[in-house]
């Protein structure tokens, strides 16, 4: 089902407009598909860009502006439920179509064609092709998005990972995730100049040791977390007992030892 | 040193935990420096049968021009490196192939697939790529894409329509604009990069960046850069547990060695007899 947005003032629906074309222009004039009739509204005060699942909400260089969840916005990319308003008029924005995550078919990969190319709105500049856009590859690269490279971790001795304030690096995955995360866990260091140090394990893989010289990894996975031994002389041992190749899964208050530094891996709370 | 000794290449696929079947193909050739993955798209077995064709067809072809001509020649008709010639030409070879198979037979209607290669030689990559299979590189720590979708939301991103965090909330994800065997031609992609001692290329296909961060594909790599196969399979489980609702298959390439190619007279001369 096509997007909607519908028209409201002092909490009473005026009017439901499927967002069917591709452009569709809010303002006071008559020509706009939905017209406002009213002097705080602009005569052509905003166009939204549909492009086959997504909308996007432009500002024409309103007199009084609009806000967007009660922020003044010039261009928005619009979710489900976004509140539009404009002077005293609210538009809901209503996109409950399922999404691609749980509806398999519509997550096929498929080819759009180049008849299909979307036209940018008329004053915009055209979609660039595919060419690889000077401007946009600067502008990927300042915006870091892969961060800083992995802090190294002193060998043999395993260090706290590099602090990671509040980091839930599933909650921001693109989708949603299948499995609930497990209990929260923590590995304390028992023995080394690092003794007394705790490890919260809250990222999917936590790396103990030096990669290239001796590295053990502790994932996070949907049923529990394992310890994996990767590469170096040395295999670590749990409860006494040396690991071989295969992640072993960890159980409360085991006993972790990695040249010669034990640790013990305990759940939170 | 040799290509074979100064490259290590794994390559991993799985259907994933929805799909009953596995679309995507891989293959790698570490004797002729060459990595290739394919997403195929289409009904029934025909995606199948569309990362086969070009996979294969972009692997053998390679391969066996390279057991007789070096990719540092010049080639004739484009006036381009013989390896940079050989992947776009066999890339559009493979096109040929499905497109005409998908003409011919009524199941195959459709049919197409993506692509991203690699072809190492003379201290540098030759990355070829159509659709939204992703090369990237692991360099001191540091992940980064080297290849650009040619998809709908990176045409958007490109525009300044959609800003890189907000596409990751966009409901238009998997439209790619450019597909191998869809039409009667294809352009591929292609760029030369120069390779470091130490760096690891991943190849994949989408069901490994869209069920999983950059960041945590740069962690993974990072910890476990001293062991491929693990990595590899790390990278396939993670993706599988946040719900691998796609094939995924990663080729991962490290670069334990240079690989200069030989230039002197000698074998200038012996090229030259060669032939």
């Amino acid at each position: 089902m096509a997007a909607k947005l519908i028209l409201s003032m002092d909490g009473v629906v005026i009017k439901e407009y499927p967002l069917a074309k591709e452009r569709m222009t809010i303002g006071r004039k008559a020509h706009n598909d939905i017209v406002i009739d009213n002097l705080a509204i602009s005569g052509e005060h905003a166009a939204i860009v549909t492009i086959l699942n997504d909308s996007f909400l432009e500002d024409l260089d309103s007199t009084n502006g609009l806000d967007v969840n009660g922020v003044a916005t010039k261009k928005h990319f619009l979710q489900n439920n976004d509140l539009i308003e404009i002077g005293k008029y609210k538009l809901k924005y209503i996109n409950d179509q399922v999404s691609q995550t749980s509806a398999a078919d519509f997550e096929k990969t498929m080819v759009l064609r180049a008849p299909v190319r979307p036209v940018a709105p008329a004053g915009e500049s055209n979609l660039s092709q595919t060419q690889i856009n000077p401007s946009m590859a600067t502008e990927v690269e300042r915006t870091g998005r892969f961060g800083v490279p992995p802090a190294a971790q002193a060998a043999p001795a395993p260090q706290p990972p590099p602090v990671q304030p509040a980091a839930q690096p599933t909650s921001a995955a693109p989708a949603p995730q299948a499995a609930a995360a497990p209990q929260a866990a923590v590995v304390q260091i028992l023995t080394g100049p690092n003794a007394g140090k705790e490890l919260e394990l809250v990222k999917n893989l936590t790396t103990l040791g030096k990669p290239g010289v001796q590295v053990a990894v502790l994932t996070r996975r949907p049923h529990g977390f394992f310890i994996t031994h990767v590469e170096g002389a040395t295999h670590p041992s749990v409860n006494g007992q040396v690991l071989g190749d295969q992640p072993h899964q960890l159980q409360d208050h085991d006993m972790i030892e990695l040249a010669g530094i034990k640790m013990e891996f305990y759940f939170k709370g | 040193m040799r290509i074979d000794e100064a490259l290590e290449i794994i390559s991993l696929t799985n259907p994933g935990m929805v799909r009953s079947h596995n679309e995507d193909s891989v293959a790698c050739d570490a004797a002729c420096g060459l990595a290739v993955l394919a997403d195929g798209m289409g009904g029934y077995n025909a995606g199948e049968v569309a990362s086969g064709i070009a996979v294969s067809v972009v692997a053998t072809e390679i391969c066996q021009r390279l057991q007789e001509a070096s990719p540092i020649e010049r080639d004739e008709e484009s006036g381009d490196e013989l390896g940079v010639a050989l992947l776009r030409d066999n890339i559009r070879k493979a096109n040929i192939s499905i497109y005409q198979a998908a003409q011919s037979q009524p199941q195959y209607s459709g049919m197409g697939t993506t692509i991203v290669a690699g072809l190492f030689y003379d201290n540098s990559v030759v990355v070829g790529h159509v659709g939204d299979s992703r090369m990237y590189r692991l360099r001191d720590g540091v992940l980064e894409t080297i290849t650009r979708d040619h998809s709908l939301l990176q045409e958007q991103i490109d525009s300044g329509m959609i800003s890189i965090e907000d596409a990751r909330l966009s409901k238009n994800k998997n439209l790619v604009t450019r597909a191998v065997g869809i039409d009667a031609d294809v352009v591929p992609e292609i760029h030369v990069h120069d390779v470091q001692l130490g760096d690891i290329y991943l190849l994949c296909s989408d069901g490994l960046n869209d069920m999983m961060e950059d960041e945590d594909i740069q962690s993974t790599l990072y910890a476990m850069q001293g062991n491929l196969p693990l990595a590899a399979e790390q990278l396939i489980q993670q993706a599988n547990d946040n719900g691998g609702r796609d094939n995924v298959s990663v080729i991962l390439v490290k670069v334990k060695g240079e690989f200069a190619a030989s230039r002197g007279w000698l074998a200038k001369l012996l090229n030259w007899f060669g032939k």
